[in-house]
């Protein structure tokens, strides 16, 4: 190994104020610290960019803030036309917390068997199954409910069977890892003297579980919960592919409706940079931006409350 | 109700829900690749799709991912270990590093159709990139950069103290303790995150509709020269990713085979994913065994 301490070979008068193993300190830092500031650099743009266009419409006067967001009618080539956000706000909000209140019992029920009642198996069989529903991709999400979900909809309820019902079930097996992970971690941390005791006192393991595991762990649930809900709302294409795309409030869970992210998807490619409906896309991104921020809020609120 | 029979039957309830997890899993994997292996030929992973006669391939989206996926990684992997690196090593534990922790978990909650618009915007439009596989790249690398910077800060924070108090006690300089010592030993995690994290980009869509489009010019297979707009290697020019194809042809498809080629390109998908997957962990096993010489 060569020694990296002050080397005896003259480098020149200029090298040798500075030893290799300054010099390549130097390097690191430097390097590590630029990679830090473009991370800084690329979270500020991403604001910065998608802010700009999205705020474009109402600063230039083609519309303002209340008529996005409690407009009933998406009309963008009519005239007057209208850019009414609603149904895509409510299609958005009701298809990712149908999904969260369906996949939250199941993540739970997950965590509590994976450490609770057959720790061997869960981790063997039921961990690696999780992680496997994590690895698929979304558009095969999106393909399977196209061609399993929907149509078992439609042959067993009114409908076409495209709707909020559809989106909801596919994003609930989405988000199913990202729930139970969060729970499992949860459940896992709690100190083993706590079940001990409960057991001691002579409670059976469904006692233990809901009156004293369940409330100790809520606000980790929680996290889990709307960590889920944040990745449900934020799924474009395996949502637009079984809801229906149609820009309305939907009265059933079985009508075909529109979410944010499948808007986008299927008109910021067919409008012309700059007209109103463009800029209007952006500013649906731009919401999407702030619900994250939001979500990200909420979860560290949780956070703070379970370290307590 | 007695408190016995109450626990015989939520255990029950809970362990069939268990069981009912696996089953999705078990039916999801058994449909796609029932339906979809059937479907899987050379000729169909090699030839180009077809937009209204039957009988098209995935050679070319096939081809573009997996170009896609090395670019990416060409350029997330440095940034990501450099940056995990500072979070591990280098982030004293105050104000600052608390913000750079805060942007790392907005980063990586922002939807992927997110940075794909902010891609539209920065590197299709603003730095003229046009529709081409270096903006995909770029947008995929904002996408996983979170993950990477993640799978370095604890395969790094894994690393026993010892091991690096050697390192500065031989005199080393911290950066090269963390380059020849600390690196090393976390490379097995670093790897199997990788793989994983590859898989991931593998399956992405919503990010490439935007920044690698949604079509390919003609490709001539033969010619290599990265320069030419219809050679394969060619960053430059756009591309449709497998993940972007089955999403085309499930909304918009017109040839009258489509479902069968959406089958197909799925099951060539999820093998791939699964692939990812078992290699990352039998390759981080193997790694490990090697590096630490245990059985």
């Amino acid at each position: 190994m060569n020694h990296p301490v002050q080397s005896d070979k003259p480098e020149g008068d200029r090298l040798s104020r500075f030893p290799k193993h300054i010099r390549e300190e130097w390097f690191g830092r430097v390097y590590v610290y630029a990679c830090v500031a473009l991370l800084i650099v690329t979270i500020f743009s991403i604001v910065w960019f998608i802010a700009s266009r999205g705020l474009n419409p109402f600063i230039s006067g083609g519309l303002n803030l209340s008529d996005l967001l409690f407009g009933r009618q998406w009309n963008p080539e009519g005239e007057p036309p209208l850019f009414g956000a609603l149904p895509f706000l409510a299609g958005s909000t009701a298809t990712s917390f149908i999904a969260a209140a369906i996949a939250a019992p199941f993540g739970f029920c997950a965590a509590v068997f994976m450490t609770q009642i057959a720790p061997k198996a869960g981790r063997s069989i039921l961990q690696p199954a999780i992680e496997l529903l994590a690895g698929i991709p979304s558009v095969v999400y999106g393909f399977v409910g196209l061609t399993v979900i929907v149509p078992f909809l439609r042959n067993n309820f009114t409908g076409q069977g495209f709707g909020i019902l559809a989106g909801s079930l596919v994003l609930s097996i989405m988000i199913l890892p990202t729930v139970t992970s969060i729970s499992t971690d949860a459940l896992g941390t709690l100190p083993a003297g706590l079940k001990e005791g409960s057991f001691a006192l002579g409670a059976t393991r469904w006692q233990t579980i809901y009156r004293l595991i369940l409330p100790t762990t809520l606000p980790s649930l929680l996290t889990g919960i709307v960590l889920g809900i944040s990745r449900a709302f934020g799924e474009a294409l395996a949502v637009q592919m079984v809801i229906g795309n149609a820009p309305i409030i939907p009265k059933s869970l079985f009508e075909s409706a529109a979410t944010l992210t499948s808007i986008i998807t299927l008109e910021m490619g067919n409008t012309v940079g700059g007209s109103l409906h463009n800029n209007v896309l952006w500013s649906l991104a731009l919401i999407l931006l702030i619900m994250t921020f939001l979500f990200v809020f909420i979860v560290r609120v949780l956070e703070r409350r379970a370290k307590r | 109700m007695k408190a016995k029979t109450a626990d015989r039957i939520a255990i029950a309830v809970i362990v069939a829900i268990a069981c009912l997890i696996m089953a999705v899993l078990a039916a999801l994997l058994g449909y796609l690749l029932f339906r979809g292996v059937s479907h899987i030929s050379l000729h169909f992973l090699t030839s180009e799709p077809e937009t209204i006669k039957t009988g098209g391939g995935i050679g070319p989206p096939l081809f573009n991912s997996i170009f896609l996926l090395v670019l990416t990684m060409i350029i997330t992997v440095p940034l990501g270990l450099g940056a995990g690196i500072y979070m591990s090593e280098y982030a004293r534990a105050n104000r600052v590093t608390d913000f750079i922790r805060l942007v790392i978990e907005v980063l990586s909650s922002f939807p992927s159709i997110v940075v794909g618009l902010f891609g539209l915007l920065v590197f299709v439009q603003f730095f003229h990139l046009k529709y081409s596989l270096i903006s995909g790249a770029l947008a995929l690398t904002v996408f996983n950069l979170p993950l990477m910077v993640r799978i370095t800060e604890q395969a790094i924070r894994g690393v026993p103290r010892e091991q690096k108090e050697a390192g500065l006690a031989l005199g080393l300089s911290h950066w090269k303790t963390i380059r020849s010592v600390m690196l090393p030993m976390g490379f097995p995690n670093i790897m199997t995150g990788t793989i994983l994290a590859a898989g991931r980009v593998f399956g992405e869509a919503a990010a490439l509709l935007f920044t690698a489009g949604m079509s390919s010019p003609r490709l001539n297979f033969s010619d290599w020269n990265p320069t030419h707009l219809s050679s394969p290697l060619n960053p430059f020019r756009p591309a449709e990713t497998l993940a972007v194809h089955i999403w085309k042809i499930n909304s918009e498809g017109l040839a009258p085979d489509a479902p069968e080629i959406a089958a197909g390109a799925s099951a060539v998908l999820i093998i791939i994913v699964l692939l990812f997957n078992f290699g990352a962990r039998w390759l981080g096993r193997a790694i490990y065994r090697k590096f630490t010489a245990t059985k």
